[in-house]
């Protein structure tokens, strides 16, 4: 029986193994490759997407617990020419070295400021666990309270 | 001299500076984009005026695809932000000797030498492609050029008040005459970009998800592949049983891939025998993989990597070492000394594991192969697929992506050997990407060692005599043609870098660790172990001495003088350079001013790959052996900065890195295998242990430019340390620092 997602507001149907992760059925059947796939082990949180608005590994997902979920995607993330918060505070931070995992802490970070919007940095250092080997963290924390400044409509 | 690059144009390269620029292919490469003209394979300007740079530089992180652009840029005089960048593949060709080579400088990424390769290379690039857009403004205006100038993509007639953009010129540029020799360049007075902070060009196609990685690669009918191999080190296979695995839905192929010898005449390490499985789509070919049944056979079974060196330290101990040098009289040093200190250090072995796991999208015809990976190693890619493909190399096309971290790993190109035997074997478009798992077991690991140090100080409390040895598992190890002790010595013993180089009576002696693991280049190779423990130990010497450590650190570099530095980052280190930025850090982190109760502070510095660098770190302790770095200060000199952001990235980057892998990092072997396989059993630091609040403070200089990918890196554990003992009183002599402080 077809498992039945929308992926980014889109509808979308997938009939194969339901043991398969999300993570290779945004990569591999619907080119939705903002995602990355790091460890496979739900550990290093590259993968992370959106199912019902809250931040998860894909990588560690089947596809069988997906049936009617809504999933967003960095890809999902923007509107338009718009970028999310998020996105535009790691543009005027500038904290992606070699960018690899960046979207998986975006969506994690968004995931965050939507229960948490103005979170301290006690709270961010808890609250977020996404790996980065380049070691990003000291403007990864100033990206997240940029975004919330953002995100109260605060002038950037 | 001039090289032909294809049927259609040639390139003219000239020699500047020692290295080679690449000055203007011919008008012909107009024609491969239509109405863009191409004014040198480097830049692409086209009639909207916007300007495309490609570099042969692969980023990896490092911030060269905005750093090199700002170089072109500067001379050209463009507006930066109407400036891209693309990477860009060398022709690459055998030499009469057979020796492969770009013929474009500065291709790939490692050593931290793209800023120092291009820095006269990629501007006088510029200047000449704005020198062809003057001529040709002059030549539609009959005007001399002499009289004209150019302002941030014009090229102004100020006498006539007229000015065309270089968009409008591009085309008829490219058909000018090349001007012979370098043209002048700015003198550093009138620079408007270079030593300006510019924001990294990708950014938003980071943050967007676009497909910038070597992963995210694609072509029309492609397979994937996932590799599994033996668990033991060396060993090979006795039988595969590989009917389960094919009777896996979507499983293709299930492939048997020879054992690929070291020294086999391309830049590689050697490969172990193992299993391809391919399938139709990646979960397919890992469910295909799961079902296989191997039997292995041999290997490194009788491995343990404490004992091994437990052996080696105990060789060393007992003066069973290779002498790799001495100078003055070192037993005459420690006979006359009134305190001698000794100490051991150990650093273990730790793997790359770079975010993005290790991958190559291969295809292989009747008529060439077309590779596309993330690498640092371009070069290596081509003579790798035209020696396991025994294919001519002007067959090998090569497509270099953005890397998703490289750190050394992407030197090698183990992963495209087997993604091009797999691709031949199967005939389409096939995509090979290791698990994390098969990235962490078949890494080329940095080496560890375990350092035995004896200083001899005088009345005085002046350091007398150094006395080094190293054993390590070396990086040599079946790479080097030559495998005996002194070469094995040669990338692991620190015979040029201070303090040691200071002592007037100094010696090393080095005792390889046996091992079967694969070793290699891992962000600042050598320097990253020797930088610890040379400046965790001289802060030892500093307390037996009775001497504040950044005291003693200037009084040991003494006078300010150039001294010869014979190996990568040389040819001279500079006292007074080192001691102004262990100044500079130390004024900037409030060195010496009090701090609570479990606070503390340790300064380190190092030299490496021609920068200096210096640390205050600053830390606090926690309970149950934890501790937070509140505050790390830098100063830093890697001569003439082009981007100074890059350099607070690269800062903040290595010293995080550093952090990472000393607070529980390793790499073990036990039975002949490696104990790690993920970030499980391989943590990696999170942001809750990070290091946030980090001070970069630049020394002005106009020094020649030098490269900071890595060499922030190898002072920071040292000062860490240090820091540590300030505040506990415990010297961390063992990495990882794990549960040491509990």
């Amino acid at each position: 029986m077809a498992i039945r997602l929308t992926v980014n507001g889109k509808q979308q149907s997938y009939g194969g193994d339901p043991d398969m992760p999300l993570l290779w059925f945004l990569r591999d059947e619907l080119d939705l490759i903002g995602t990355k796939f790091g460890c496979g082990i739900a550990s290093c949180g590259a993968c992370t997407v959106h199912v019902a608005g809250e931040a998860r590994r894909s990588c560690s997902t089947p596809m069988s617990e997906l049936d009617g979920a809504k999933v967003t995607t960095i890809e999902g993330m923007a509107k338009g020419d718009r970028l999310h918060p998020v996105q535009q505070a790691w543009i005027d931070e500038d904290v992606a070295q070699c960018g690899y995992c960046q979207t998986g802490q975006i969506m994690a970070v968004a995931d965050l400021l939507a229960r948490n919007p103005n979170p301290s940095d006690d709270e961010i250092d808890q609250s977020l666990n996404n790996l980065c080997r380049c070691g990003s963290y000291a403007r990864l924390r100033k990206g997240v309270h940029r975004a919330a400044a953002l995100m109260k409509g605060a002038k950037a | 001299m001039t090289i032909q690059l294809d049927r259609r144009a040639f390139l003219r390269v000239t020699a500047v500076s020692g290295a080679m620029v690449l000055t203007m292919p011919r008008g012909a490469i107009a024609a491969i984009d239509g109405a863009a003209a191409d004014i040198g394979l480097h830049i692409r300007l086209t009639p909207d005026n916007r300007l495309t740079i490609r570099t042969a530089t692969t980023e990896i992180g490092q911030g060269t695809n905005t750093s090199i652009p700002m170089l072109i840029v500067e001379e050209l005089d463009f507006p930066f932000d109407r400036t891209s960048v693309q990477n860009m593949v060398p022709p690459i060709r055998r030499t009469a000797e057979g020796r492969i080579e770009s013929q474009v400088f500065a291709g790939g990424a490692g050593g931290s030498t793209a800023i120092a390769a291009s820095y006269d290379a990629a501007r006088q690039t510029g200047a000449i492609a704005r020198n062809l857009l003057m001529q040709e403004a002059a030549a539609r205006w009959s005007v001399p050029i002499g009289e004209l100038t150019t302002a941030d993509g014009f090229v102004v007639h100020v006498a006539s008040k007229r000015r065309l953009a270089y968009g409008a010129l591009a085309g008829g540029a490219a058909g000018r005459p090349v001007p012979t020799g370098p043209l002048p360049l700015k003198p550093r007075s009138e620079h408007k970009l270079i030593g300006t902070s510019q924001k990294q060009k990708e950014a938003r196609a980071i943050v967007t998800g676009e497909r910038l990685f070597g992963i995210d690669q694609t072509m029309p009918g492609m397979l994937h592949a996932v590799m599994l191999r033996a668990p033991v080190l060396d060993a090979s296979i006795a039988k595969v049983d590989d009917s389960a695995a094919r009777a896996v839905p979507g499983v293709r192929h299930v492939i048997r891939l020879p054992a690929i010898a070291p020294d086999s005449g391309f830049r590689n390490r050697p490969l172990a025998e193992g299993v391809a499985v391919v399938a139709d789509s990646r979960w397919a070919a890992l469910k295909g993989r799961e079902a296989l049944i191997v039997e292995w056979a041999g290997g490194a079974t009788a491995e343990n990597s404490d004992e091994r060196i437990a052996a080696a330290w105990a060789d060393l101990v007992a003066g069973k070492g290779h002498r790799v040098s001495q100078t003055g009289d070192v037993d005459a040093a420690f006979s006359a000394a009134a305190k001698v200190v000794e100490a051991r250090y150990d650093a273990p072995m730790v793997a790359h594991a770079p975010m993005e796991p290790q991958n190559t999208l291969a295809h292989v015809t009747a008529e060439g192969a077309t590779v596309i990976t993330p690498t640092q190693q371009p070069v290596g890619v081509a003579g790798t697929v035209a020696d396991v493909l025994g294919i001519p190399i002007e067959k090998v096309k090569v497509v270099t992506v953005r890397c998703g971290g490289g750190f050394g790993r992407r030197l090698y190109t183990d992963m495209v050997a087997e993604a091009a035997l797999i691709a031949k074997a199967v005939g389409v478009p096939v995509k090979l990407v290791w698990t994390r798992e098969c990235d962490m077991a078949t890494d080329l690991y940095r080496p560890g060692g375990a350092h035995r140090f004896r200083a001899a100080i005088d009345a005085g409390g002046t350091l007398t005599g150094w006395d080094h040895g190293i054993a390590s598992q070396s990086r040599r190890y079946r790479s080097a043609p030559d495998q005996g002790i002194a070469s094995l010595a040669t990338s692991e013993v620190a015979i040029h870098d201070h303090p040691g180089a200071l002592v007037p009576n100094r010696r090393y002696d080095y005792v390889p660790i046996d091992s079967a693991a694969p070793r290699g280049a891992w962000r600042a190779p050598g320097h990253n172990i020797n930088g610890w423990t040379m400046q965790a130990f001289l802060d030892e010497v500093a307390e037996a001495a009775g001497q504040d450590p950044l005291a003693f650190r200037l009084a040991m570099l003494g006078e300010a003088r150039d001294l010869p530095y014979e190996t990568h980052g040389g040819p001279i280190f500079s006292t007074g350079r080192m001691a102004a930025v262990l100044r500079l850090a130390a004024a900037k982190g409030d060195w010496g001013k009090p701090l609570p109760k479990g606070s503390g502070r340790g300064i380190a510095g190092h030299f490496s790959f021609g920068s200096y660098v210096a640390h205050v770190v600053q830390v606090t302790m926690k309970p149950g052996g934890a501790f937070s770095v509140d505050r790390v200060t830098s100063g830093i000199d890697c001569g003439i900065v082009v981007n100074p952001n890059g350099v607070a990235m690269q800062n903040e980057g290595a010293i995080n890195d550093a952090l990472s892998t000393a607070l529980g990092q390793a790499i073990t072997i036990r039975g002949g295998q490696v104990e790690q396989s993920n970030f499980a059993d391989y943590p990696m630091m999170r942001i809750d242990r990070a290091a946030t609040l980090v001070e970069t403070h630049i020394v002005p200089s106009d020094a020649p430019p030098r490269g900071m990918g890595e060499p922030s890196l190898p002072p920071f554990t040292a000062a860490l340390t240090n820091a540590i003992h300030a505040a506990s009183g415990k010297r961390i002599r063992s990495l990882p620092i794990g549960e040491q402080l509990a």
